[in-house]
């Protein structure tokens, strides 16, 4: 529902931004932008990556001095010279990745670096926080410590913290990469409220159910304004189409071709850390040839350890994993990636990849010490660039070729790099976890058409995603993951992303507006925290 | 002969050099903590209260005046520190080989200056130490008193730091920025405040505390400069700050640990008790890697301690 203020057409906009110039050496990150919100607008900036998005906010929060154009404050000309002017002009950003000490608690992460005098200013701010937090009816525990908090609770200290500095525009950078369904539900309700309230609000999203919500579009494109429209007068398709720059097809997953054998099992594995902290426990999944089961959850329930218990990266406690008969426990990451398991990890460019070697190199990572890679005690280095020549041609790698060092690739091309390793690896098993986090629409095709293939060539396949659209789209089969727990497996296709939702904070019942409900799903979701 | 230990004397004597002992390392160690609670750690204590020790000998012998040894030593002490946050606040150079650095620079110049400035002389010549300093009624308890308030003006000084960087670091706005620093420095740079100002005044605090940290050791206690003769203080000053769990009051109980070991290794030395005196040395070391075994679990460190800040 949205609404826009009746005064929107006569008042004096929040912000106006005149063709906004920003470069990079040569690279040019904001080309002449434009972009005009109104008291009480919600206002959406969609892009791909690199499309300027983070470069346009950095400017309007004074972290970076544009080269050229202006951008207008309420009517008033503003030059940031730092945050601490766009601040003081009422702009207030929440950042992508939390900036918040998890060692402080609430109160002492909003009030850092404000007041004078030796004196902390916390009996002062104490009063005005918590009508901040009224007028969001927020419940929040101002001496809570936040690292203790859910990560939907981190939220809301970042946007308590923005207001409490007096934020009259809000900046919010992808607020809902990390929130259950229903938490970004709560949280766009909250927002309906705040913009009532006269607030003003940029979103940088991508995703379209959220960007739908907007009252406006600003769509960017290689840092250029491709346009600008209201939302009820445009559509998904053709939002998509004017951030990617051509139509994208949808991607049909169609009937998987799988005979049902299973190729891995996993079965009642057990895992706990070194404090004896519970990770996984009682976990059971088998794994069918020519199927993709998908593996939702919200981070830090025990994914990453599932993934790496697989590749033998983690030993397990207690369990057995089985591929086509054979026990992998005891089996090292060598051994068990020499028997067909391909594994695309989380983190590309800290478990992935070695970022300072060349491309070439990192494509025979792990099989360096086989011929044809090794000739006598040496690197068959010919041989290694012709491969490496030919995996940048079949997967389209933008690069300088196979001695391109793999640290200045973007993350697309970096995925690229590795889906070209461990998709040529992975004869029985692949697991992705996370694949396409970060990427750009065009690459994130392109990697679900990757992933399609090798199932129809018979592999297994596991992914864990925290896109839910893309999962069911992809997914025969859906395993809900929480605190270290399968919760429950759902059929694939016909799956209720509300359900998953629920399943996904615990299997409370959790309604928006539902003070209660937030606060439990808050306490479910902390261990989405602990990494 | 290790009853001769039980004797009141000689228990209120290795408590009294318990406490003297601890002063230098203490306040190196409430320096440290602060600009380690900034997320810098400065590895060069060593060279730094070496510094301290000698300009604010070598002050004291030219003018005659503790005080103005004592304020010499202070500024050697920020000097060097400032060298070192240039190199690795504004430069960004690693933090260990800097600190690696600023120990051979204090050594190298302290030694050089010494042999420079004194080469035509027999002796290098001592200066007048500073006395104790008695509390009026408070030094008569019985035992309390000898052991707590017959000390230096430093000692006392030393020991009043600790709920001064206390109420400092937890109790004030500038030291909740300087931990929030050490723990997330981009929280403090998007409110539009200067990371590397904060970083600047709590190095150049740490290391004007360990120059005067070094200058006890010369203007409170041995009255001659001898090369080198820091002589592991400033490590064990790392060490504390660790066995503290970065917060004062801890600091200062391992401080006073540490220190007690040492008088005691003194005193079973003084009444001839037969072990091999290395080991009597080596025993505070020993102890302060023990501790860190045990310590390394429970204690918190700075998230960004070490980590140069970038803005992305």
């Amino acid at each position: 529902m949205p609404v826009s203020p009746a005064h929107a057409d006569t008042a004096t906009p929040r912000l106006q931004v005149q063709r906004l110039t920003k470069r990079f050496g040569a690279l040019v990150a904001n080309d002449a932008v434009s972009l005009t919100v109104m008291p009480g607008e919600l206002h959406c900036l969609l892009g791909e990556n690199g499309a300027g998005k983070s470069t346009l906010s950095s400017c309007l929060y004074g972290l970076y001095r544009p080269d050229e154009g202006d951008i207008h404050v309420d009517g008033k000309e503003m030059r940031f010279a730092s945050p601490a002017d766009a601040i003081a002009a009422g702009i207030g950003m929440v950042h992508q990745h939390f900036v918040l000490v998890p060692t402080f608690t609430v109160l002492e992460n909003i009030i850092v670096g404000t007041g004078s005098g030796w004196r902390l200013p916390a009996a002062e701010a104490r009063p005005k926080i918590e009508a901040i937090c009224r007028r969001l009816s927020l419940a929040l525990d101002l001496d809570a410590e936040v690292g203790d908090l859910s990560v939907g609770q981190q939220q809301w200290v970042e946007i308590v913290k923005a207001l409490y500095l007096g934020a009259r525009l809000l900046i919010l950078d992808e607020p809902t990469a990390v929130l259950t369904p229903q938490e970004s539900a709560l949280l766009f309700a909250s927002l309906r409220n705040m913009l009532a309230d006269g607030l003003s609000i940029i979103l940088i999203s991508h995703k379209m159910n959220e960007v739908m919500q907007a009252d406006r579009v600003t769509v960017l494109r290689r840092g250029h304004v491709v346009g600008s429209v209201r939302t009820a007068e445009s559509s998904r398709h053709e939002l998509t189409t004017m951030m990617v720059g051509r139509a994208l097809s949808a991607i049909e997953a169609g009937e998987r071709s799988h005979d049902g054998t299973t190729i891995l099992s996993v079965k009642n594995v057990s895992m706990r850390d070194e404090r004896g902290v519970s990770l996984l426990s009682d976990v059971s999944l088998d794994f069918h040839a020519g199927e993709i089961l998908g593996l939702a959850g919200i981070a830090g329930n025990g994914q990453r350890e599932l993934f790496e218990a697989i590749c033998g990266l983690r030993p397990i406690d207690a369990g057995e994993i089985m591929l086509e008969g054979q026990s992998l426990n005891h089996r090292n990451p060598h051994e068990i990636y020499r028997m067909g398991v391909g594994h695309v990890p989380e983190d590309r460019f800290k478990d992935g990849l070695v970022p300072d070697f060349s491309i070439a190199e990192n494509l025979v990572l792990g099989d360096h010490r086989e011929k044809p890679w090794r000739q006598g005690l040496v690197l068959a280095t010919g041989r290694l660039r012709e491969a490496a020549d030919e995996a940048i041609r079949n997967f389209s790698i933008a690069c300088n070729g196979a001695e391109a060092i793999v640290r200045r690739l973007s993350g697309g091309n970096a995925q690229k790099v590795i889906l070209a390793r461990e998709l040529a690896r992975a004869s029985r098993v692949l697991l992705c976890n996370q694949p396409t986090r970060g990427l750009d629409v065009g690459v994130i095709e392109y990697v679900h058409r990757q992933i399609l293939e090798k199932r129809d060539a018979g592999a297994a396949i596991l992914l864990a995603s925290e896109e839910l659209e893309d999962l069911i789209a992809l997914c025969d089969r859906i395993a809900v993951i929480f605190r270290g727990e399968i919760l429950a497996v759902l059929p694939g296709r016909q799956a209720d992303i509300a359900e998953i939702g629920r399943l996904m904070a615990g299997g409370t019942d959790m309604q928006a507006g539902d003070q209660d409900g937030d606060r439990n799903g808050a306490r479910n979701g902390d261990r989405g925290m602990s990494n | 002969m290790w009853s001769d230990l039980l004797n009141l004397g000689i228990i209120v004597s290795v408590l009294a050099a318990t406490i003297r002992i601890a002063t230098p390392v203490l306040f190196s160690a409430l320096g440290e903590v602060t600009a380690e609670r900034a997320g810098v750690y400065n590895m060069g204590i060593e060279g730094t209260m070496l510094m301290g020790a000698f300009i604010g000998w070598l002050a004291t012998y030219e003018s005659g005046s503790s005080l103005i040894g004592l304020a010499a030593a202070l500024l050697a002490g920020a000097v060097m520190s400032l060298i070192f946050a240039v190199m690795v606040i504004s430069l960004k150079i690693d933090q260990i080989v800097t600190g690696l650095a600023l120990n051979l620079l204090g050594s190298g110049l302290s030694t050089y200056w010494l042999r420079a400035a004194f080469s035509n002389m027999e002796k290098v010549p001592g200066i007048t130490v500073l006395r104790t300093w008695p509390v009026p009624f408070l030094s008569d308890i019985p035992v309390v008193g000898p052991v707590l308030f017959n000390q230096g003006a430093l000692t006392y000084l030393a020991f009043l730091l600790v709920p001064v960087i206390w109420l400092f670091l937890f109790r004030s706005r500038l030291g909740l920025e300087i931990r929030c620093i050490g723990e997330n420095p981009k929280a403090l740079d998007i409110k539009g405040h200067s990371v590397a100002a904060r970083q600047y005044a709590a190095v150049i605090f740490g290391g004007a505390m360990a120059g005067l940290g070094g200058a006890c050791l010369t203007i409170a206690s041995t009255a001659h400069f001898v090369p080198d003769m820091v002589n592991g203080r400033g490590w064990l000053a790392l060490v504390i700050v660790i066995a503290g769990g970065w917060r004062p009051g801890w600091i200062l109980a391992a401080a006073l640990f540490f220190s007690f070991l040492d008088a005691l290794q003194l005193q079973i030395q003084g009444v001839g008790i037969a072990i091999p005196y290395q080991i009597l040395l080596a025993l505070p070391y020993i102890a302060a890697i023990v501790a860190l075994m045990i310590r390394r679990r429970a204690s918190r460190a700075p998230a960004m301690l070490g980590v140069s800040y970038r803005r992305e």
